[in-house]
């Protein structure tokens, strides 16, 4: 034993120069030796004391277990193997133990301070998250430019990473505040609430733009009921309120709140809350703009789309449209109905081809329909008709021109009396009952050229199962077909409408619209338009058109 | 005497309607649907079990060449007229309680029926849904979506050929945030090309896709930021990209082939001319998908089916056997096209020549 002290005081003196707090203790757990730095380290630690009395409690457990055997041998130091380390905090500071088992059983604690590697790790940890979260946040928030998803997207992710409860107030609209309300990470709910702002402190000052309120002038019992989701009854202990910045107008607020078990937002949090407003303001005001800009373009473009046809006193009328870029909904192509004005007159329908496509062309056809529509009391002339519009359209800025038909549709008992004239316009086509296709020889100058038109008015009558069909171009010049290069042509349309005897108006449409789109598969075409009027197919009038109960009538 | 039965079967019903639609004859059609209204059956069953079924017909009759192209398009018009009828009948209706549906049909897809049909049950059964009709270009349908807001989106394509398009549209609505429910033929009889196509859900008919929607179709992970040929990875070989950009130029080296093999064809009218190169374009457009799927059944189905098709109107069935070997032989250096033309060949050899329905008979 003598000798193993003498080792034992050799070994203290070494220890001494360590740059390490080193303790020693025997299988009892009776400290043997301290050095200097262990000394300072641990209050009151000296030989002959208990390890219990003087290690925190994780120390004095490792070394019992180490003693005991229970700890695998997972260190190896040359050929000898040493038990696990262990870590855990003395003080204010983290540390590693390293144990080394002497010959005579007793255990050599080696104690390392890692407190700055521990808290550069976790520091590393917490970026990392923050990171993949504003990462996750981002491809969120990008994804809708619809302001109420938007909305609720922004407090779900807030109410996973930021809070407890999160609630995204939008600027009010009409006197009422849209809300989206979440927690913990769940799916927000949506509201709008006749809220004033100004119950919650900093949260007016935020939907203006002002900078936040930091989170400890907020008191939690100051939070309006609104602002807490609906069936939430727990007790609010903190309160951030963040303003969500848009493109140069606020693009609303962020509330985040923690229930009063949780810690209080740290100064930390608050500045990475405003990064993610930040981003959620972004997308948000994106989605505004592009509701604001989608509603002004509905507006305008309202008058452009063709119209919504129905049965004319029991005349099928149908229409077909596609516009030649899939982004649009109008072009250059349009047509028209209007019912006669008395019972008794004719109605007169109108299809047409503004010269371009796009947008531009689109006003030009908006011009021509309302110009034909303050026309209509002379419908009874075409020609009459179509020299006044000459006359708009050559006063006009634009330097476009038009072709386009008329057609003056009557019924008289089972059949339909037309009066049809073409402006430069393709021909009408019948397609009889019996299959034959045959043109209607109307035809006249195009619109908006020349000082003066004329125009010939041709009559045909429609007997049951008869359909007269008004096309534009598009059709006969689209580019398609097996082969990718052929043009549609006059003969594959009189072929395709001669397979259409006796087929309702609606089918016609449908059915050209098909082929057409067949032939053009995935390629450019122009505009298309096209309009189909039969004569009834029996002696019954309208049975069903959609808008009445639909009963036999007659 | 016995009284007259006054409560018809829904089967005698179905042939009544069967009647009247291929008969043109739009007033006995809208008389039989509002009677079995009045007699009480209701308005989801007149949809889905007398409607949808005659209209079911009407598509596998024309494949059978027992309905002309008119007959089909007229009964189809004759059905959507009586549809839109019956929402104006007193029949008890149900305000929306529901979710936010979009119901549209992908681009180039103009059979709307299926689609209408399920808008309009889920409109009985309480749901708010704007339904966008045939043929919705994806670019409308996600600019829809932005505006209106609406939760899911159930989207239907009859034609395997639209398959493509189909994708297109479904991870364009999944990369806002909002889930697709697929349906109709072209996602095969048990919604595999759905769930290939990363659909999040697929419904057989219109009952189990309101069922779904009621349960709920979870919305997709927006995080993970997915990509179309994430979930087709076989892609990535460029086959179905070079095929499908040479589709023209393909068909017309087999047309002049065709034509050097089979002297015959130097007396073709241009129109027979143009009805084999349009069979072509057909064989090659279906090869194209099933290059973009990977799916050999969706090829041969075709294969066999056309064979059916040619039997029906009296054209021997092997004639589509030079245009394959042909086909064979111009994309030799295609490993995943040879493969599929040597499954089609094979399963012709074998085929029984029957029609029957297909994903791509109408619907």
């Amino acid at each position: 034993m003598a000798s193993s002290r003498e080792n034992t005081a050799d070994q203290t003196s070494l220890w001494g120069l360590a740059p390490y707090p080193v303790i020693m203790a025997d299988r009892s757990g009776t400290v043997l030796a301290v050095n200097d730095a262990a000394g300072v380290l641990l209050k009151g630690a000296a030989s002959g004391v208990s390890m219990a009395d003087v290690a925190p409690a994780w120390l004095a457990e490792a070394h019992r277990d180490v003693c005991v055997g229970t700890v695998p041998a997972t260190r190896t130091d040359g050929d000898r193997t040493a038990p696990a380390s262990v870590s855990g905090r003395i003080a204010a500071n983290s540390f590693e133990a390293h144990p080394s088992l002497a010959p005579d059983g007793s255990v050599v604690w080696w104690l390392v301070d890692d407190t700055d590697r521990r808290l550069a790790e976790e520091a590393l940890a917490t970026e990392r998250e923050r990171t993949r979260f504003l990462s996750e946040a981002s491809n969120v928030l990008l994804a809708s430019l619809n302001t109420g998803r938007c909305m609720a997207a922004t407090a779900q992710l807030a109410a996973e990473y930021l809070a407890d409860v999160a609630v995204v107030v939008a600027p009010a609209t009409g006197g009422k505040l849209p809300l989206a309300r979440a927690v913990d990470g769940k799916a927000a709910e949506r509201a709008l609430l006749g809220a004033d702002p100004s119950d919650l402190p900093g949260l007016a000052e935020a939907l203006q733009g002002f900078p936040p309120v930091p989170s400890r002038w907020i008191d939690p019992a100051a939070l309006p009921a609104w602002a807490l989701p609906q069936d939430f009854t727990e007790t609010i202990g903190s309160v951030v309120v963040t303003p969500l910045p848009g493109h140069g107008v606020p693009a609303g607020a962020l509330i985040l709140l923690r229930r009063s078990g949780s810690a209080q937002f740290s100064e930390n949090e608050e500045v990475f809350a405003r990064l993610f407003a930040a981003r959620a303001g972004a997308a948000l005001s994106a989605a505004r703009l592009y509701s604001e800009q989608s509603a002004i373009t509905q507006t305008l473009m309202r008058d452009l789309l063709p119209p919504t046809l129905q049965r004319l006193d029991g005349v099928e009328i149908a229409g077909g449209y596609r516009p030649a870029g899939a982004a649009e909904q109008v072009g250059g192509d349009f047509y028209d109905v209007h019912p006669g004005i008395a019972a008794t007159d004719a109605s007169l329908v109108v299809l047409g081809d503004v010269c371009g496509k796009g947008l531009e062309a689109a006003v030009l056809t908006g011009k021509i329909r309302n110009t034909l529509q303050a026309l209509l009391p002379m419908a009874d002339d075409h020609e009459r008709m179509l020299r006044l519009l000459n006359g708009a359209l050559l006063n006009s800025y634009h330097t476009r021109f038009a072709t386009l038909v008329l057609a003056s549709v009557q019924r008289a008992g089972n059949e339909v009396r037309l009066r049809l004239t073409s402006a430069g316009h393709p021909h009408p086509l019948v397609i009889r009952a019996d299959g034959t296709v045959e043109h209607v020889p109307t035809r006249g100058s195009l619109i908006g050229v020349l000082p003066t038109i004329e125009a010939r008015t041709v009559e045909t009558v429609l007997r049951p199962g008869d359909t007269c069909l008004l096309h534009t171009d598009g059709f006969t010049e689209a580019r398609g077909g097996p082969l990718g290069d052929e043009m549609f042509g006059d003969e594959r349309l009189r072929q395709a409408l001669s397979e259409c005897a006796d087929m309702p108006a609606e089918a016609v449409v449908d059915r050209i619209q098909m082929l057409a789109s067949q032939w053009v598969r995935n390629g450019p075409h122009d505009d298309m338009a096209l309009i189909a009027i039969s004569a009834p197919h029996t002696h019954h009038l309208s049975a069903v058109n959609g808008h009445t109960r639909g009963r036999y009538t007659a | 005497m016995n009284a007259p039965t006054l409560v018809t079967s829904t089967e005698e019903l179905r042939d009544q309607l069967w009647e009247a639609v291929t008969s043109r004859d739009e007033y006995r059609a809208a008389g039989i649907v509002f009677t079995a209204l009045d007699n009480g059956m209701d308005t989801e069953t007149v949809l889905l079990d007398l409607i949808a079924p005659v209209q079911t017909k009407v598509g596998t009759e024309w494949a059978a060449n027992r309905l002309s192209v008119a007959q089909e398009h007229a009964a189809s018009a004759i059905t959507e007229r009586v549809i839109a009828a019956l929402a104006h009948h007193p029949a008890p209706r149900t305000p929306p309680t529901r979710g936010h549906i979009t119901v549209a049909c992908v681009d180039q897809e103009w059979h709307s029926l299926p689609a209408r049909l399920l808008a309009e049950v889920l409109t009985l059964r309480g749901w708010r849904v704007d339904f966008l009709g045939a043929q919705v270009p994806t670019q409308h349908l996600i600019a829809h979506l932005h505006n209106s807001g609406a939760e899911t989106v159930a989207l239907s394509s009859s034609i395997p050929t639209r398959l493509p398009t189909a994708h297109a549209a479904i991870t364009a609505c999944q990369a806002i945030g909002i889930p697709v429910l697929a349906g109709g033929a072209a996602f095969g009889h048990d919604g595999r090309y759905a769930r290939l196509l990363g659909a999040n859900a697929w419904a057989p008919d219109a009952r189990a896709a309101a069922r779904q929607l009621t349960d709920g179709i979870p919305a997709p992970n927006l995080a993970s930021g997915r990509h179309q040929v994430d979930d087709l990875p076989h892609l990535a070989d460029q086959e179905y990209t070079l095929v499908a950009r040479t589709q023209p130029q393909l068909v017309k080296t087999v047309l002049v082939q065709l034509e050097d093999r089979f002297p015959a064809m130097a007396a073709y009218t241009a129109h027979q001319r143009e009805r084999t190169a349009e069979d072509i374009a057909h064989i090659v457009e279906f090869l194209t998908v099933a290059l973009y799927t990977d799916d050999d059944d969706l090829f041969t189905g075709f294969i066999t089916w056309t064979a059916g098709i040619l039997t029906a109107r009296h054209v021997p069935a092997r004639s589509l056997h030079p245009a394959l070997d042909i086909l064979a032989a111009e994309l030799k250096d295609f490993p995943r096209a040879t493969r599929l033309l040597d499954q089609a060949r094979f399963a012709l050899d074998r085929a029984p020549t029957t029609t029957g329905s297909h994903p791509g008979a109408p619907a």
